[in-house]
């Protein structure tokens, strides 16, 4: 068994097995992280390139942490605002990567599909780390493998993301792994925050906390950007909290307890309050954990993954 | 394929047997023991040992599962990814004397990779291998300090440990795989 | 030059003729037209089971000079025109300065009559207000006299309704067509596929059918106001923006809507591949908005095919999708997917798919027809209708490779053209 692509660009089109083969790697992963040494050398000799078109401290330190623990040569850079800005076109930054001989590339990019470009002209395994509104296919995995070690199956979970669907990358990829894995998924926000036609994904669309808390097992709470206020697309982030933000108030009607997500950076007692994200019910310290488990799991089975030329050897 | 059967049941139980009294003999005692097996026939053969080892001496001795995946040396070249398990060793392995446990003995390398393997766990104070069946071939200095059985092979050959965990009978064949990879 | 094409099948929209015949053309002039011609020491093309047409015409494209010499100047898009069977284009006055002046008008047409042997006219469409920046009219009677054939700020929308109103009547006076790039450009910042489940999907930001209906729904309405205006919607895309057109028509209004091969041959599922070659304005729309495409092109509310040729570098091309330019080129690849996609399935016949591209089009922005009689100048445009070809980027006479057909394969093609007493007849 081994992933049908080179690349990790989208949770969209990926099998169960495949979604199942890198979960089950990342819980092996996890026991390597409880090691008093917590490296290990299947990428030795490989050097990677995190390539920060956004900024990201998180995501960037969790990507750099699994890869060093995997014995790889890392080399990382973060530019603000776009590479064309800066007179750079993504094509060179490419043919850098090719003139450098990096083996596997971390992508993070303000647009959509960058990933899936960059992928069609270099020889690298290419990561998406983030691209534009589109995916972010290893947040999408880690919120899964939290899910999993919590619930026990993805199976028939029922989980609710709530906040700006439209814009997040992190909803697209949660549908996607999550329905594929066998969950029911439902989202919840106000509409102009709703991408169109959402529900041909098979999610269900609320436009109320209150009623769609009860109906669930696990809320992945979204970070809301202030900008979309500005845009027109909210009133402001009082009415927002007030209607859309997970509250003490709000979970506690609910019967059974909640598991709640979030992808961070939280802002505190605007989509979720400060006293939950500290609560019995958050996993949300366990997802960043969970992080560099389920990235050392990608970034071992696609750099691992042979080719033809050589031959398995002979062990024992 | 012809394949002849080397041990059958009786006869591993007895080279069992026999491998966990030279343990405790050259050890002098299980004082400091452990036991650690290769995943996967290796885990079920550390478990027999261990057993032995335990009810000749009176006392528990502790047994660790190691997965050598992340440390092996033909990680790339390979096209059929080998699946991750995961290492299971609850004790601290530093200071401890630990019988590395085998089925088959043949290139040196897997013993390499489990080497490597422990010793990011710890710093034991020794660590002695067991295999039951020695194949020769090897590439690597590496020699086993307990062989349940030397057996005399030809590169074409291969050697199949069947155990009843995993297999339904305990058994050691030796066949002509002519054209067909050796099990890893 | 005395050629006598021979056995060929001509379509002439204008007389309605569809037969075998043979046609003997002298210095540019055709002498005779008809059944097994005998003419001696004439040069014979055979034309068994080829089409002899009028010289086709495309009243959209960008021909990029002045100012984007870039991507295509008028010699090269005259080409790239040459080499897909046009013998007219009508270019769009998206150029820098823009063709809000005269004297800009009057460079095009020229420079179009100085490039190869002037086998290609070309004819500006002069911009509704100037710079295109929809809020004072261009010179618009200076433009006609200089040339121009048609009024629009293509490229972005006139989008004040009060400068519409403006546009509409001053140019009635003149019987010169406004060109609407349909657009309601508050509901498109940022946009650039269709707003959808494939956006959805995408991670791209919309831009909404409803923006393109809004625009013409306005349009239709200020038409009604102004009688005597000439109204032509471009590109369009949309089942509502087709069936607005459909119903202006029943009406009487004045009404023509052209269509791009693009939005008859593809949909938004392609974008899925981020192949910036997949990015244009209007987006590829809906399967559904596809098939409103092709029921209009067949119950004629969609009067004209003309390919809304956009040449962008491959640098210009070859970034992220979301700051990589619309559009791409057509002109070399609109007879094969035509032919493949609306003639061979029989959605349209032979004779409606070429009026789509001569008389209809003439009419739209007011040039004479071109006739295939005896007398006349020979405009002519040869198709081999069962020529299979595969499309190739690299192949393009076009200064720009921007096609998201290559790869593709077609058939029928342009084998020549004969114009302005030049022929000239594809040779790879």
């Amino acid at each position: 068994m081994k992933l049908a692509s080179r690349h990790l660009l989208q949770l969209e089109g990926m099998s169960k097995e495949e979604l199942t083969l890198i979960l089950d790697t990342a819980r092996s992963f996890r026991e390597v992280l409880e090691r008093p040494i917590k490296k290990v050398p299947p990428l030795q000799g490989k050097t990677i390139a995190n390539m920060f078109f956004e900024s990201s401290t998180r995501t960037r330190l969790s990507f750099e942490l699994a890869e060093r623990r995997l014995s790889a040569d890392v080399v990382s850079f973060t530019t603000a605002g776009s590479s064309v800005s800066k007179g750079e076109t993504l094509k060179d930054t490419a043919r850098n990567i090719e003139a450098m001989k990096i083996d596997m590339v971390v992508i993070r990019h303000a647009s959509a599909g960058a990933p899936h470009f960059l992928s069609r002209v270099v020889e690298a395994n290419i990561i998406n780390a983030g691209d534009g509104q589109h995916e972010h296919p290893t947040q999408g995995l880690l919120d899964m493998h939290t899910l999993r070690e919590k619930h026990g199956t993805l199976e028939g979970l029922r989980v609710c993301i709530v906040g700006d669907i439209l814009h997040s990358r992190v909803a697209r990829s949660n549908i996607h792994g999550l329905k594929t894995m066998g969950a029911e998924v439902s989202v919840c926000g106000p509409r102009p925050l709703m991408p169109r036609e959402i529900e041909r994904w098979g999610v269900k669309v609320y436009y109320r906390l209150e009623e769609v808390i009860p109906q669930v097992d696990a809320l992945n709470v979204l970070r809301i950007q202030l900008e979309r206020q500005k845009s027109g697309l909210f009133p402001s982030l009082r009415e927002y909290h007030r209607y859309f933000g997970v509250t003490r108030d709000k979970t506690e009607k609910a019967e059974r307890s909640l598991t709640i997500m979030h992808p961070g950076p939280i802002n505190r007692d605007v989509e979720l309050s400060a006293d939950l994200a500290d609560s019995e019910h958050s996993v949300i310290l366990e997802q960043v954990t969970n992080g560099v488990a389920v990235r050392m799991a990608i970034l071992y089975l696609l750099g691992t993954t042979g080719s033809a030329a050589t031959s398995p050897e002979k062990g024992a | 394929m012809s394949a002849n059967r080397l041990i059958d049941a009786a006869g591993m139980r007895r080279t069992v047997t026999r491998l966990a009294h030279e343990v405790i003999e050259s050890n002098r005692g299980a004082e400091q023991l452990a036991v650690i097996g290769i995943r996967t026939r290796g885990e079920f053969l550390a478990r027999r040992v261990a057993k032995l080892v335990e009810e000749i001496e009176g006392q528990p001795i502790p047994v660790g599962i190691l997965d050598i995946t992340l440390y092996r040396d033909d990680l790339r070249g390979r096209l059929d990814q080998p699946l991750l398990q995961s290492t299971d060793i609850i004790f601290d392995v530093t200071g401890k004397t630990l019988i590395l446990v085998d089925d088959v003995l043949y290139t040196g390398r897997t013993i390499r990779s489990a080497l490597n393997a422990i010793m990011d766990l710890g710093r034991p104070r020794s660590i002695q291998l067991l295999v039951l069946v020695d194949r020769g071939h090897r590439e690597l200095p590496i020699k086993a300090d307990y062989v349940g059985k030397s057996i005399p092979t030809s590169l074409a050959q291969e050697v199949q440990v069947r155990m009843v965990e995993l297999d339904g009978e305990d058994a050691v064949y030796l066949s002509d795989a002519a054209g067909k990879e050796a099990r890893s | 030059m005395n050629i006598l094409l021979k056995g060929g099948r001509v379509l002439d929209p204008a007389s309605g003729l569809d037969a075998e015949r043979d046609i003997h053309i002298v210095d540019g002039r055709i002498e005779q037209v008809g059944p097994s011609l005998s003419v001696k020491n004439a040069e014979l093309i055979p034309m068994k089971g080829k089409w002899v047409t009028p010289g086709l015409i495309d009243i959209h494209v960008h021909l990029r000079e002045p100012g984007f010499e870039h991507k295509e100047t008028i010699e090269t898009g005259c080409q790239s025109a040459r080499e897909g069977g046009f013998t007219a284009v009508c270019c769009m006055p998206n150029t820098n300065p823009a063709i809000d002046d005269e004297s800009v008008a009057r460079y095009v047409r020229q420079k179009g009559r100085e490039v190869l042997g002037g086998i290609v006219d070309v004819y500006p469409i002069a911009a509704a207000t100037k710079a295109r920046k929809g809020e004072e009219l261009a010179p618009i009677a200076e433009l006609v006299e200089a040339g121009a054939v048609g009024l629009s700020d293509d490229g972005a929308p006139i989008a004040n309704a009060e400068i519409m109103r403006r546009v509409l009547e001053y140019s009635s006076m003149f019987g010169i067509v406004v060109i609407q790039h349909a657009e309601e450009p508050t509901m498109t910042k940022g946009g650039c596929v269709h707003e959808g489940f494939v956006s959805t999907r995408a991670g791209l930001s919309g831009i909404p059918s409803v923006s393109e209906e809004l625009c013409i729904a306005r349009d239709l309405i200020l038409l009604r106001y102004v009688p005597k205006a000439k109204y032509h919607v471009a590109h369009i895309s949309t089942r509502g923006a087709i069936e607005m057109v459909r119903e202006g028509k029943k009406k009487g209004l004045s009404v023509t809507a052209e269509v791009t091969p693009h939005h008859f041959t593809m949909t938004d599922e392609a974008v899925l591949t981020y192949d910036t070659n997949t990015k244009m304005n209007p987006p590829l729309r809906t399967k559904d908005d596809v098939e409103a495409v092709i029921e209009g092109l067949r119950d004629g509310t969609i009067d004209v095919i003309a390919t809304d040729h956009a040449p962008h570098t491959i640098d210009e091309k070859e970034v992220e999708y979301t700051v990589a330019p619309f559009g791409i080129v057509g002109l070399e690849t609109a007879v094969g997917l035509t032919l493949t996609r609306l003639v061979k399935p029989g959605i349209l016949g032979p004779l409606q798919a070429i009026a789509k591209m001569t008389t209809n089009a003439r009419a739209v922005v007011g040039l004479p027809q071109v006739k295939i009689e005896a007398g006349q100048p020979a405009n002519i445009t040869m198709i081999d209708p069962d020529e299979t070809w595969t499309v190739e980027a690299s192949r393009l006479r076009s200064k720009s490779k921007n096609t998201p057909f290559s790869g593709m394969t077609l058939t029928g093609r342009s084998i020549g053209i004969i114009h302005n007493a030049e022929m000239y007849r594809r040779t790879s």
